[in-house]
């Protein structure tokens, strides 16, 4: 069965003018227009563009919604299986409607989409995570293989074939980590890497280093004997049975429990649920991770006012930064509020 | 140094009268390999079982694996400090069980353990998906701490690898492979204008089940030391880990360390090979900073221009990858390290606990969170439950049809950072 295409352009692609055009509201054709006769004959059998819808880069801009909707009804009528937009790119009105369109589109009729536009246009930042962008240059110079590259990755998504790394497939990355099976073992690469790096000679590093957010300290308590103190620990000290299932590893979720009428965690109260550390003497005496005893004690001879009445906790091993980011805004902006004035972090 | 490794090509794994290879099958006395690990009082029960590959048969929890091996020339038994004389290892004939394995498995250390699946989308990922394996599952006696355990396990498949190799020490030989290098000195004379290089190899040793072991010396007590390549590829390291199954080095992938195999093979080629560390990874900040200067030191002192840094583990030993990159490339010494990735489920997340902009060649071994879909198997040896509680794993992991819907990071050697596997990272 060939594969049912609709093809996304702007007013000047179709040939209606340029800026004194852009106002153009949503049209359909059938069949090819302007670029869409290049697409066609990349295709060849394996695929047949079906119909064109055409709107102006000024009319998307500026009446989203609408122009949206409309775009959405045509491309519908069509029945497609495959979206294909622009390529748009540098251009940055027409990039956000390619964006835009193929988003929606795969959203509302679940088909995929592809667009190609040039690294830096707006519609990249907006829409890579809910399209596939192929990667374009910044004028309509690079027609050619912006074109041949949204053909091959279009047939590959319409065939449903999984797609390869982003640098491989020519695509703009969505940001995301995927494994893959490569030729050679990760050893052979690290000493080709080494040799080229010695050499000098340029080489690819697999993984460019994250930038850590640096978080500025808060400033000192003034007066501890006034602080009220909270514990907050990545140590996987939970209630007997782990009542909110938070995961010996690669934790999502966070645990709040009140410790207001607790002077010591006991192995009958209190474990370790953590998967990345041994258990034996955590789960013997929990205080050894989370030290409620010792802070009770302190509190008593009047060291800071108070130990606040609940304790924040989670495992903290193969835990993804993203949510150890969250977590620490969350538990911080709680904090903050319940009026606690200092925190003591125990990790593991 | 030479070592020659004389490895006999097992293609299968059978039960049999009497334990040796014929045309490439190891046959395997169950009464008699039993015996061999059951005199320790640690355990309630011993048993074994059989796991070949495309078998519908799940191993969990796995704790080690080991390849069969004994001394034949130049020294005896194995494992140097365990079961042999704490000798230099790396000379002579070793035998070797080419395609066999020993996997360990039990119940009580069953939170940092991993899986191996035989057959299926498991299997894709971990390299005893593709030996013969003979199961050694052992139940403690009652009261047993974990720690007695762990080493109770630990030794028995070193002693169940050592008795195959032994009973099979006639067997006929499929391939010699030989590891020939001189002295430092002598390799530089022969080779002066290769860059000379140094192997950093970090193990996890942090104590509390997470332990490695040189000539069965606990190596978080011992300094950073050179050893020549022979003796890692000749059971200078073993590992005691109870750790996140994705990324420990096994026994297994200890002697058969494919950064030493991949250095060696274009020694007085293309590089010239000075040797390895093994490093430690400290608990302590302190610690690491005296390993990673102290390796960095050695690196230095031998004139090496390049280094590669391999990681066991993630997490806080991230901190000591950053540390000994930073500190060689400090010194002028180009740095590659290979690592694994915690990115997250969605693989969105950035995928180290710390980072700096000297580990600038950087080889992925992939994205420990990556979730995998593996199929029930008809046969589950171990305890299946325990999924609930291994890295990776969740209390919902493991559904009613015996399927299974897990992070990678439970599959044991999925990501392993010795670069043993072909799995990498890449963005989409």
């Amino acid at each position: 069965m060939t594969i049912r295409v609709v093809h996304y352009i702007n007013q000047f692609y179709a040939g209606l003018g340029g800026e004194e055009a852009a106002n153009h509201l949503p049209e359909s054709r059938e069949g090819v227009v302007g670029p869409g006769m290049q697409l066609k004959a990349l295709f060849g059998d394996r695929a047949e563009i079906v119909g064109t819808v055409i709107c102006g880069d000024g009319y998307y801009g500026e009446h989203m919604e609408e122009a949206r909707a409309e775009c959405l009804k045509l491309i519908g009528a069509f029945k497609p299986d495959l979206l294909v937009a622009g390529p748009g790119f540098n251009a940055g009105r027409y990039g956000v409607a390619c964006g835009d369109v193929c988003a929606e589109a795969g959203k509302a009729l679940g088909i995929p989409t592809v667009t190609a536009l040039y690294p830096e246009n707006p519609g990249v930042e907006l829409y890579a995570k809910k399209t596939v962008v192929v990667q374009a240059a910044d004028s309509a110079r690079g027609m050619k293989a912006a074109l041949e590259g949204m053909a091959r990755v279009g047939l590959k998504l319409a065939a449903g074939e999984p797609m390869g790394p982003a640098r491989l497939e020519g695509t703009i990355s969505r940001g995301i980590r995927k494994n893959f099976f490569s030729t050679t073992n990760g050893a052979e690469r690290a000493v080709a890497m080494l040799l080229d790096k010695i050499a000098g000679k340029p080489f690819r590093t697999e993984y460019e280093m994250p930038v850590f957010n640096r978080i500025p300290p808060a400033a000192p308590i003034k007066d501890m004997k006034k602080a009220t103190i909270a514990l907050v620990s990545s140590g996987g000290i939970v209630p007997k049975g782990n009542p909110d299932h938070i995961r010996v590893s690669s934790a999502e979720t966070y645990g709040r429990y009140d410790i207001s009428n607790l002077d010591d965690l006991t192995p009958e109260t209190y474990e370790s649920v953590h998967g990345g550390y041994d258990r034996v003497w955590a789960s013997e005496d929990p205080d050894v991770v989370l030290p409620v005893d010792v802070m009770r004690e302190l509190e008593r001879e009047g060291v800071f006012a108070k130990l606040y009445d609940h304790i924040y906790t989670t495992t903290g091993t193969g835990t993804a930064v993203a949510h150890a980011e969250r977590f620490g805004r969350e538990i911080g902006a709680q904090l903050k509020e319940a009026g606690v004035d200092g925190v003591i972090l125990t990790s593991t | 140094m030479r070592l020659e490794l004389h490895e006999v090509h097992v293609s299968d794994i059978q039960w049999g009268p009497k334990t040796e290879v014929r045309d490439h099958v190891l046959y395997v006395s169950r009464e008699e390999a039993a015996a061999s690990v059951s005199g320790d009082d640690r355990f309630a029960s011993v048993r074994l079982d059989l796991a070949r590959p495309g078998e519908s048969v799940r191993i969990i929890p796995v704790k080690d694996v080991v390849e069969p091996r004994v001394k034949l020339k130049g020294g005896r038994g194995y494992f140097p400090g365990f079961f042999a004389p704490p000798e230099t290892a790396g000379d002579g004939v070793t035998l070797v069980l080419k395609g066999a394995a020993v996997v360990t498995c039990g119940p009580i250390v069953a939170f940092q353990e991993g899986f191996i699946d035989m057959s299926g989308t498991g299997a894709d990922y971990t390299p005893f998906s593709g030996t013969r394996n003979l199961v050694l599952t052992v139940e403690p006696a009652t009261d047993l701490g974990k720690h007695a355990y762990e080493e109770a396990l630990r030794l028995a498949g070193l002693k169940l690898g050592l008795y195959l190799a032994e009973a099979c020490r006639d067997a006929r030989v499929d391939e010699v492979r030989v590891f020939d290098k001189g002295s430092i000195v002598e390799e530089s004379a022969k080779y002066p204008d290769l860059p000379r290089i140094l192997y950093v190899c970090m193990a996890i040793t942090q104590g509390l089940l997470h332990d490695t072991y040189l000539y069965s010396a606990d190596l978080k007590t011992v300094l950073p030391t050179l050893i020549h390549p022979n003796e890692v590829l000749d059971g200078a390291l073993v590992s005691g880990n109870c750790v996140s199954a994705c990324d420990k080095n096994t026994t297994y992938h200890h002697v058969n360390n494919p950064v030493v195999e991949a250095l060696y093979k274009r020694h007085g080629k293309d590089l010239n090979f000075l040797g390895v560390v093994p490093a430690v990874e400290d608990v302590r900040l302190a610690g690491k900073e005296r390993a990673s200067s102290m390796n960095a030191a050695l690196a230095r002192n031998l004139g090496a221009h390049g280094v590669v840094v391999t990681e066991e583990g993630y997490g806080n030993p991230d901190t000591d990858l950053c540390l000994n990159a930073k500190k060689c490339e400090q010194l002028g010494i180009r740095t590659v390290v290979i690592s694994d990735e915690a990115a997250g489920t969605d693989g969105a997340s950035q995928g180290l606990a710390d980072a700096t902009p000297e580990m600038s060649a950087f080889v992925s071994s992939g994205n420990v969170n990556e979730m995998i879909e593996v199929p029930a198997m008809k046969t589950v040896l171990g305890h299946p439950e325990a999924i609930a509680h291994l890295s990776g794993g969740a209390a919902e992991s493991l559904r009613p049809d015996g399927s299974m819907f897990v992070e990678l990071q439970a599959v044991i050697g999925s990501t392993c950072e010795l670069g043993f596997s072909r799995v990498g990272c890449e963005w989409i």
